[in-house]
């Protein structure tokens, strides 16, 4: 922190050597300019009173860029998301397209990463199995986010639901995770991809099952951080002008437990990747026309010994998303600590 | 202490009833038949004779009270006959399973030494590799051994481990032809050169895992350390004089060993279930892959009472996880 104060006194005396006034953010109230005249007589001493105020999420960000394994998760995790998205915009083969005459082809100009036993141009394949992992990792993560934050709360919020909530939270820690999630998918995925096409209905199966079975610490981080909380001077002062609970919660006690709610987001996509991709690998994930990247590696196995690279590129892609998201996550629990921020 | 024991194992039977209830349940919602593979040509009235026989004409709690009958009065009966030679479970259903027509627990205990020799053996090799690379980290940290030592477990958590086992299947068997790809199931240990192999194939398989395991146990490890090196209590030890090895490897490691202990006891429920994907790449014949394959074959019995076993696992290990804290750490008392 002292570092960073002494950068911007910095700055700002530049400023005002310059002759110019610092400029007050949008955020400062009215007072900012009058404390700002044209030319200051004692720049210095004015500097000091309007110095223009940062939002936390500047110190976040500026502790977030000395965490170099951060910013390299962080940029490699941007061009896997751009490249995923952007990348059919460029590369336009459909990643379903059948060329029989170009089965099992090693790296070419027309097939950058080969071609599959039925022709089907691999790096297509990869880009649009992406978006399919992608979707599905940040759509689990937001519902088991969402579930997690909900239970927290309402159990650290309220004494009378706090008992019958955290016995739910210790029976699904108990739960033999993947066997359930097994189960699920196995036994609802004909019903659902009856009722919403096979697509959407293992999509909506798979989110469903990850997020209600990862839901668990976000839930008991939330909740421990909301006991803590309740007793501050701030929630007692907006409980005495009559703050009705709904508004409590989410005016005052949500935005301050964001903290470890973004660390488990973050985390939450990794672990939801990760089980999807498992999910597939045991042949239990989505359907074979769409090629999710656990689905590409799956189809690979059984040949994986004439053609590692059909194994091996889907799994770099699994692995490089997993480990850029985990390291994000790491530098992220670092800089919103405000006792390591700064230091 | 003790008080606190029987409490907790009165607590684990309600919730182990409820969570037993939930499999069944969720089996139940199923849709799935598990005369689905039977074929066609099977007239209607013995497929109905059949239902009866597997006793799926009854009521849903009636068949949900007899599994856990079967599961917690006939098995263990069965069992106290199997070891001392009586005879007082003749005569009485135990829980058989669909697909084999055997019981179910004659499958499990066929399976259990292949899942215990090598995802065990692979637990044991994962914690005795993170203490010291937890340990050398915490001790120097932000050396580039703790560098190494952080980015190797990053890799170990983020590489799924159906990934790191194909690509030393791909290494090692099929390139180098190191070692076997598949483990052979039907290998028995009788002399040397079949110890060799048994040993040979077991490598991956363990490698795979023991990483695995390795990569989170050493980052408890590093941070319960660097918990304790800034404590006063270390400064006190140096100051009087003592080896930095006593320091170290005494005072702070015994300390930092709490709760990485039950970290570890936390773990070992995953060393019966969790290795479900790992025996399925290298074609391990054990639980995992029994669950697996008794998911794909709609054997209710099976899945519901391996499923049920992997439950009682994990809070039996959770209830062992809090009372080692307990004695281990004098702070910390129950009662």
């Amino acid at each position: 922190m002292i570092k960073l104060e002494k950068a911007m006194a910095k700055m700002d005396a530049a400023k005002a050597q310059r002759g110019e006034a610092p400029q007050p953010e949008a955020a400062q109230p009215a007072a900012a300019p009058a404390a700002a005249p044209p030319a200051p007589p004692h720049p210095v001493q004015i500097t000091a009173t309007s110095r223009a105020p940062r939002s936390q999420w500047w110190d976040v960000w500026d502790q977030f860029k000395t965490h170099k394994g951060a910013l390299f998760g962080l940029s490699i995790f941007v061009i896997i998301l751009v490249g995923i998205f952007l990348g059919p915009l460029v590369w336009k083969t459909a990643p379903s397209y059948v060329d029989l005459l170009a089965r099992n082809k090693g790296p070419s100009a027309a097939h950058p990463f080969g071609t599959d036993q039925l022709g089907r141009d691999l790096l297509a394949r990869i880009l649009a199995g992406g978006q399919i992992t992608i979707a599905v990792g940040m759509t689990a993560m937001l519902l088991s986010l969402f579930l997690g934050t909900a239970i927290g709360v309402l159990s650290g919020y309220f004494k009378r639901l706090d008992g019958p909530l955290m016995r739910l939270t210790d029976l699904f820690l108990a739960l033999p995770l993947l066997p359930l999630l097994l189960l699920m998918v196995t036994l609802f995925r004909e019903p659902l991809s009856k009722a919403f096409g096979p697509e959407t209905g293992i999509f909506i199966l798979i989110v469903t099952a990850i997020g209600a079975t990862s839901w668990m610490q976000t839930a008991r981080i939330v909740r421990g951080d909301v006991l803590v909380l309740k007793e501050r001077e701030f929630v007692l002062a907006a409980k005495s002008i009559g703050t009705p609970p709904r508004r409590m919660i989410l005016r005052h006690v949500l935005p301050n437990a964001l903290s470890p709610i973004m660390v488990s987001a973050t985390l939450g996509i990794a672990t939801a990747v990760i089980t999807e991709s498992s999910l597939s690998f045991l042949g239990l994930g989505f359907p074979p026309d769409f090629p999710t990247w656990g689905r590409l590696l799956f189809d690979a196995v059984d040949q994986m010994q004439l053609y590692p690279a059909r194994v091996i590129l889907p799994g770099i892609a699994i692995s490089l998303t997993v480990l850029s998201v985990n390291y994000i996550g790491d530098g992220l629990r670092d800089a919103l600590d405000p006792r390591i921020r700064g230091r | 202490m003790f008080t606190y024991t029987l409490r907790r194992l009165l607590i684990a039977i309600p919730t182990l009833l409820i969570i037993s209830l939930i499999i069944f349940l969720l089996l139940e919602a199923a849709p799935g038949d598990p005369l689905g593979d039977v074929p066609l040509t099977v007239p209607p009235e013995v497929k109905a004779k059949m239902r009866e026989a597997l006793g799926l004409n009854s009521a849903w709690w009636v068949r949900y009270l007899l599994w856990l009958k079967q599961f917690f009065w006939v098995e263990p009966v069965h069992l106290w006959d199997y070891t001392f030679g009586t005879h007082f479970g003749d005569g009485m259903q135990r829980v058989i399973s669909f697909q084999s027509r055997q019981p179910v627990m004659a499958i499990i205990a066929e399976r259990m030494p292949q899942t215990l020799m090598v995802v065990g053996l692979a637990y044991i090799v994962g914690v005795l590799i993170a203490l010291p690379i937890g340990i050398i980290s915490a001790y120097k940290q932000y050396s580039w051994f703790d560098n190494i030592g952080t980015f190797i477990a990053m890799l170990g958590f983020s590489v799924p481990t159906f990934f790191t086992g194909v690509v030393l299947i791909i290494v090692f068997a099929v390139k180098l032809q190191w070692f076997p790809s598949v483990y052979d199931t039907m290998l028995e240990v009788t002399d040397w050169s079949s110890f060799w192999q048994q040993i040979r194939q077991m490598v991956m398989p363990v490698t795979v895992l023991a990483l695995y395991n390795a990569a989170q146990i050493s980052r408890f490890m590093r941070a319960s350390m660097l918990d304790n090196l800034g404590q006063d209590y270390v400064r006190t030890a140096r100051a009087k004089g003592l080896t930095e090895n006593v320091v170290v490897l005494i005072h702070v490691l015994r300390n930092s060993m709490i709760p990485v202990i039950t970290v570890i006891a936390l773990g070992v429920p995953t060393i019966f279930g969790g290795a479900i994907i790992t025996e399925q790449v290298f074609k391990v014949n054990g639980l995992g892959q029994q669950l697996i394959l008794s998911i794909y074959a709609n054997d209710l019995p099976m899945v519901m009472t391996l499923t049920f076993i992997f439950a009682i696992l994990i809070v039996l290990f959770n209830l062992v996880a809090d009372l080692l804290y307990g004695i281990l750490d004098p702070r910390i008392r129950y009662d």
